[in-house]
């Protein structure tokens, strides 16, 4: 349940995640430095999570990413959390294109907040799903022109913003101030207005709704 | 055949104009030098320009020679200095107007071409007297010969490319360091006023936080917290100023998933069609990049578009890119949008940008970046054709022996007088064609090796030398 690979090549920054991880109750059964290194320890090690750098020699382009794409296509489903010095919707979209789930996208400052962070680290591990605000404001943002979306009320947008994130009803009603049977009508209403079918799964449920965001834009 | 005759009767009606001309102007030119009256200097070039002009034109339509004009090119208008004066050599002058007289004097007068003109004036009007009875007999003819004549002293010559193209290179270059400074300049003051300034407040709100850390540790953890705030917001800033210096994903992706990402982010609804089968050098990316970011912003911005369209192609070794978009039309580069960065920037590689924008739209850019591509992908490099590999082959493969055994070592046996003759073929031979044979077996296998060396090397010489001459020089 919680072991973990980490894939960074700075070292203060490998360091750091490997200390707030074992802090927290991981056991860090790798720390790659390099794309080959991490394909090699994805499959062979089969983490119950990964926390991925995009950028990682020998290319220092988009390697960690590449790596993680491919590792998830002959795992399905493998829980890997992408961090970024910067979040691109393309990204975003190739990560969400396979429909499943244990995907997670960050901004390597949201590491600053160790408590998120690390609720972040074991929604992915479970097989939900952290989507960074960044990027959930620009998949709506793009979206922003269809017509369902711009039906919905203010209310119900941040609704969605939240569990577009990957949160559960539980933590939404807690950041947004709602009680827990308020946020579940509005999301059976963001379901109704989006045509998607009503799930009672947490998991499913933002699965859904990012396939949702992915489709258009 | 009518047409030529009616062509030769014009030039030599021409001589009408020509004659007068050529007094005047040469009486001109007297007055200038000898008697200091300067000022007549220019008018005398400007009208010999025209009619070496005209001479030119109708050349170049009646007869297949184009001519191209030999001028270098016009000095750039005066401009003022830091004080608002004028400056030509030591003398500063409130009005542009005697600085510009000054360089335009120095022009017309440097320019080699002024006196080659002057000298075709003189001798033209002999030249058509000599050439007239072919004229009358032979008009084709006649004219094909008069155009040599005139592409001799009044066509462009090696030297006057390549100095209108030392000028050429001379202000993209400037065009391109400016535009750099100017970035330099901006980066600068986005780090100096954003990033630099939140980490001061970010250690000053630590020292105040260690400060307090025993006395008050409640505030002191709120400070802390509020650094944390303001390292995220730094952050933020830096990634901002990043893009703004080279996008990540351009780094990462290279040119097409670049544009992908900017046509998801950007508020119209953008197509993107890329066509490029590798990555382009990084300069090239990066001015591209800007060039579109540039164009779909001020898209979503002026022109009120809903959508666009970017297409992004190979021709060869060049480079095109269009953009398209369905907005009000009407852009104008003079108005000042970006469209002028946009130029100055692809005028590093000697880019081209066509603008259509009528007034209720479409709006199409189009960018040309000629030769940009590596050639290894252009799919031109040419490979050499089989017979010549094999040639070439066959060459190395045997230049060796009438060169050594054949050559050489026959010279050294016949020189020492060495009874042995074993395979030499010189020394089977009657004596009088032994020295002959030894000369022409080296001779011969000097020729092979120069031949087996030459062959590759000239196999592309025409792409080799047209790229070592970004404005074909030697193609035209």
């Amino acid at each position: 349940m919680n072991r973990v690979l980490i894939a960074e090549d700075l070292y203060l920054l490998r360091d750091g995640l490997v200390h707030l991880l074992q802090a927290h109750g991981f056991s860090v059964v790798g720390a790659v430095e390099s794309g080959p290194e991490l394909l090699k320890g994805l499959l062979e090690l089969r983490p119950d999570v990964s926390i991925v750098d995009v950028r990682l020699p020998p290319t220092f382009t988009d390697e960690g990413l590449q790596a993680a794409l491919a590792a998830r296509k002959s795992v399905p489903g493998l829980p890997i959390l992408v961090l970024s010095q910067h979040v691109e919707q393309l990204y975003a979209r190739e990560l969400l294109a396979d429909g499943s789930g244990g995907i997670g996208y960050l901004l390597k400052d949201r590491v600053f907040n160790a408590e998120q962070f690390i609720d972040a680290v074991r929604r992915v591990a479970v097989g939900g799903t952290a989507m960074d605000p960044e990027v959930i404001a620009k998949l709506l943002a793009s979206n922003a022109r269809h017509e369902p979306l711009a039906a919905l009320t203010p209310r119900e947008r941040d609704v969605l913003e939240a569990m577009a994130e990957g949160r559960s009803n539980a933590a939404i009603s807690q950041r947004l101030h709602l009680s827990e049977s308020a946020v579940a009508k509005h999301t059976a209403n963001i379901f109704a207005k989006l045509g998607l079918a009503p799930s009672d799964d947490d998991n499913r449920r933002v699965l859904a709704v990012l396939a949702y965001l992915n489709s258009r834009g | 055949m009518f047409r030529r005759y009616g062509q030769v009767t014009a030039l030599l009606a021409l001589l009408v104009v020509q004659v007068p001309a050529t007094l005047l102007s040469f009486a001109m030119l007297f007055l200038a030098i000898a008697l200091g009256m300067v000022f007549l200097f220019p008018p005398q070039v400007r009208m010999v320009r025209r009619l070496a002009e005209l001479n030119r034109r109708l050349m170049r339509e009646w007869t297949s020679v184009p001519i191209e004009a030999p001028y270098l090119p016009k000095p750039p208008p005066p401009v003022p200095g830091p004080d608002g004066m004028y400056r030509s050599d030591r003398t500063l002058y409130k009005t542009p107007r005697v600085p510009a007289w000054n360089d335009r004097w120095k022009w017309m007068l440097t320019d080699p071409a002024t006196w080659r003109d002057d000298l075709w004036l003189a001798v033209d009007p002999m030249v058509k007297t000599l050439l007239l009875p072919l004229f009358v007999g032979l008009p084709e003819q006649g004219l094909r010969l008069y155009a040599l004549w005139s592409d001799l002293t009044l066509g462009a010559t090696a030297a006057s490319r390549l100095a209108s193209q030392v000028s050429h290179l001379k202000r993209t270059r400037n065009l391109a360091t400016d535009s750099q400074a100017a970035e330099m300049r901006r980066i600068e003051r986005d780090l100096h006023d954003g990033a630099q300034a939140r980490l001061v407040a970010i250690g000053m709100t630590l020292g105040t936080a260690e400060q307090l850390m025993d006395g008050d540790p409640a505030a002191a953890k709120a400070l802390l917290a509020k650094a944390r705030e303001a390292s995220s917001e730094t952050l933020t800033e830096l990634r901002r100023v990043i893009r703004g210096i080279h996008p990540p994903v351009l780094a990462e992706r290279g040119l097409g998933d670049a544009v992908r990402a900017l046509a998801m982010d950007s508020p119209l609804q953008v197509r993107v069609e890329v066509d490029l089968p590798h990555r382009l050098e990084a300069p090239v990316e990066a001015a591209v990049y800007f060039a579109i970011s540039e164009l779909l912003s001020n898209a979503a911005r002026h022109g009120g578009a809903a959508s666009a369209t970017v297409d992004i192609s190979t021709n060869g070794p060049d480079l095109r890119i269009t953009v398209t978009d369905d907005g009000m039309g009407g852009a104008d580069p003079a108005k000042g949008s970006g469209l002028a960065g946009i130029e100055r920037r692809l005028a590093a590689f000697d880019g081209l940008l066509a603008l259509n924008s009528p007034p209720g739209g479409p709006t199409t850019v189009t960018m040309h970046l000629p030769r940009v591509l590596p050639d290894h992908w252009s799919g031109d490099l040419g490979r050499m054709p089989r017979w010549k590999m094999i040639l070439v082959g066959f060459l190395w493969a045997t230049a060796w022996c009438p060169t050594f055994p054949q050559g050489f070592v026959a010279a050294i046996f016949k020189i020492f007088q060495i009874d042995e003759k074993t395979w030499f073929l010189a020394l089977h031979l009657p004596g009088p064609w032994q020295w002959p044979t030894i000369i022409f077996m080296i001779l011969l296998g000097v020729t092979m090796h120069t031949m087996a060396i030459r062959i590759p090397a000239t196999h592309n010489r025409d792409r080799w030398l047209a790229e070592a001459t970004p404005s074909r020089l030697w193609c035209s």
